[in-house]
């Protein structure tokens, strides 16, 4: 039995979850079920037994590859991706589609792969991987909006990709190897423009600014379920990628505070809850994108923790919002509200997770965030800090308050439902379970972070500071509402950098290629006007001989004048 | 649609004003906590008495006084985007 498990081992991680996504193919039914949800749970202990299992490297075709490589940070994603894996198929048990459920354990299992790729080509191909099928929760959901939306989400998702290869190509050219180690910026020539290249592969997939409106664009077309699998994996496979690639890389701190600062004024005036919490997603990123870049152990240490984090709060934030949508329909903020009246189970799921993300002491947001907080202030960064604690605050107010507030309180829209089926419930309770957990007893999640660490944060002047910031932007909301000068939930589109090649350079292009077919019919009325006057001047009479000299010689004759000038022509060059 | 004539808890305004008054008094206690517990200081605004109430509180009215500015450019119909992306 043990040599048996031994042996298992050695079979690469992501295969539990393939297998998963395999038996969603070819089963139904209960064993379909079954084959499901045991799948994600042998992964982790796969992943477990990998602690001590000894991978080789493998030569393809002349390259040195490292398929799998195991270490901290790569098993602390490995057990995160599966036990987000296994809250997603609880939460979609109950639906029928195998499309959605073949994508989803597939996307799982390439997540995972990613993870543990220890070579820039193996990473690169589950990579592309993730974008091909997480693309089709998306897709399942069968609308026109939602099948144009996946197209530009893949359209970025490749795209990222090709940069990726690209720049691992350069960086391979230059240095002979493909290892996935720490990349950084302080290159030169060709390795740079590798580095940059990659860098800017993560950034896509991580929601850079300026390139995170895929997002914000395609996750709120999803299935209410697919939405979940989504959350958990692509966003933060590429915070993985970047803190194994670029930690410490001081670009990445202002590019991750700018990251939590903007969303939060879109997320206020978004009337979609599910735009609002992607919105809310890139915030998060946001966090972690500025823990990696400050580097230090207990930054790096406080990013990884909060994309642990961050799974189980967004996604129990997700599932709530996706129960509604379930049992509703319905997702904007305008036609909900009064809901804890039928579903006062998801009610209280739902102000569980609002309280973890804004990170309420005693909720696992708070055991997490702090650090990277903690983390900014001692390294100096005074103004990112100042970003940061207003991007706290405003995601209190936008995630934590507006969230639960609008989808189940507010003005009684008159919609009575019910909480949603059981599995949906046990899906969202696990995930309460352990952001309450987690941040009630944060040594559990400290013990599995890549670094040793001396930090602890619960002392006085953090809780109380904390709590004096949340109650007093929950005051702020109070206040602004009873005055009445709280934006109202209006059914309407917020135009963000999609707009740039949704409505911009298409008109453009538009307008270009209208202008410029005028432009040649112009041209040709004015040409082929001239052109017909030109030919008419030349004869005396319609039918009659013309009036040119050469045109009364024969061909022959013609061709002897030219002959002679070419010949003169030549003998000129041949003296000169 | 069912017909719900039932009285839940937040239709009546009594348990709204109920609950605001626990709320501010909280909001109090926790303001009049920053001058009883001595805080330690990393940041210099943190020497401010009543720092992080202030900076929450003028924090997120500024949040939402903005984004109700934004939306008087960013916000269209509902359907703006609808018809175009067929084309393509």
């Amino acid at each position: 039995m043990v040599e048996l498990a031994s042996s298992l081992s050695h079979l690469p991680p992501f295969t539990a979850l393939f297998i998963g996504a395999l038996a969603a193919m070819l089963l139904r039914g209960y064993p379909r079920a079954v084959v499901m949800l045991s799948m994600p749970i042998l992964g982790a202990l796969h992943v477990y037994l990998l602690e001590a299992a000894a991978f080789s490297d493998i030569d393809f075709m002349g390259l040195q590859l490292q398929p799998v490589r195991v270490d901290a940070l790569s098993l602390l994603f490995g057990y995160l991706f599966h036990l987000a894996a296994f809250i997603a198929v609880v939460y979609s048990l109950h639906v029928k589609d195998s499309t959605q459920h073949i994508a989803g354990l597939a996307y799982a299992s390439a997540a995972v792969g990613a993870v543990f790729a220890g070579d820039l080509l193996t990473l690169f191909v589950f990579w592309e991987l993730l974008a091909l099928t997480s693309v089709f929760l998306i897709w399942a959901r069968r609308t026109e909006k939602a099948y144009s939306a996946g197209l530009r989400y893949v359209i970025f998702q490749v795209f990222s990709g090709v940069l990726l290869l690209a720049g691992s190509l350069m960086l391979y050219f230059e240095s002979g190897s493909l290892l996935f180690e720490k990349i950084g910026l302080h290159h030169s020539g060709l390795s740079q423009l590798g580095a940059l290249l990659i860098f800017a592969a993560f950034g896509i997939k991580c929601a850079f600014p300026f390139v995170h409106n895929w997002l914000v664009d395609a996750y709120p077309e999803a299935t209410p379920t697919g939405m979940i699998f989504l959350t958990s994996f692509t966003t933060k496979v590429a915070v993985y990628a970047l803190a194994r690639g670029y930690p410490g890389t001081e670009a990445l701190i202002w590019i991750g505070a700018a990251m939590t600062c903007f969303p939060i004024f879109y997320a206020v005036i978004e009337n979609d809850l599910r735009r609002v919490l992607a919105y809310s997603m890139i915030n998060q990123i946001g966090f972690m994108v500025v823990g990696v870049g400050i580097g230090t152990e207990l930054a790096l240490n406080g990013a990884v923790a909060h994309a642990f984090n961050d799974v189980l709060f967004k996604g129990l934030l997700m599932m709530s919002m996706g129960a509604v949508l379930h049992m509703t329909g319905r997702m904007n903020g305008s036609d909900l509200g009064g809901l804890y009246k039928s579903m006062p189970i998801t009610t209280v799921l739902c102000i569980i997770g609002a309280a973890s993300i804004s990170a309420f002491p005693l909720f696992s947001g708070f055991v997490s965030k702090s650090m990277i907080m903690a983390a900014a202030i001692e390294e100096g960064y005074g103004i990112v800090w100042l970003m940061l604690l207003f991007a706290s605050a405003g995601v209190f107010h936008h995630a934590g308050i507006k969230i639960p507030y609008f989808a189940f309180f507010a003005h009684d829209s008159g919609i009575r439902t019910s909480d949603p089926p059981k599995n949906m419930l046990l899906a969202m309770a696990m995930a309460a379970f352990l952001c309450v957990f987690i941040g009630s007893f944060p040594s559990f999640l400290y013990e599995r972070l890549p670094y040793e660490m001396d930090y602890w944060p619960f002392d006085l002047t953090h809780v109380l500071t904390q709590l004096q910031l949340l109650f007093y932007s929950a005051l702020a909301f109070v206040w602004l509402n009873l005055r009445g000068m709280y934006p109202p939930e209006l059914r309407s589109t917020n135009i963000d950098s999609d707009w740039l090649y949704r409505k911009f350079a298409p008109a453009l292009i538009k307008n270009l290629v209208v202008n410029m077919s005028k432009l040649t019919t112009v041209l040709k009325l004015f040409f082929s006007a001239h052109f017909n006057q030109f030919i008419k001047d030349a004869y005396k009479e319609e039918g009659t001989k013309s009036k040119g000299y050469f045109s009364k010689l024969w061909p022959t004759e013609t061709m002897v004048i030219w002959v002679a000038v070419l010949l003169a022509g030549y003998l000129l060059l041949y003296y000169w | 649609m069912k017909q719900d004539n039932k009285v839940y808890f937040f239709d009546k305004p009594e348990n709204i004003k109920k609950l605001l008054k626990v709320f501010y008094g909280l909001c109090a206690i926790l303001l009049l906590l920053d001058f009883v517990v001595h805080r330690h200081i990393v940041h210099r605004f943190e020497n401010l008495p009543g720092f992080y109430p202030l900076y929450g509180f003028v924090g997120c009215v500024v949040l939402v006084l903005i984004a109700t500015e934004m939306r008087k450019v960013l916000m269209r119909k509902e359907n703006y985007y609808d018809g175009d992306d067929q084309n393509g």
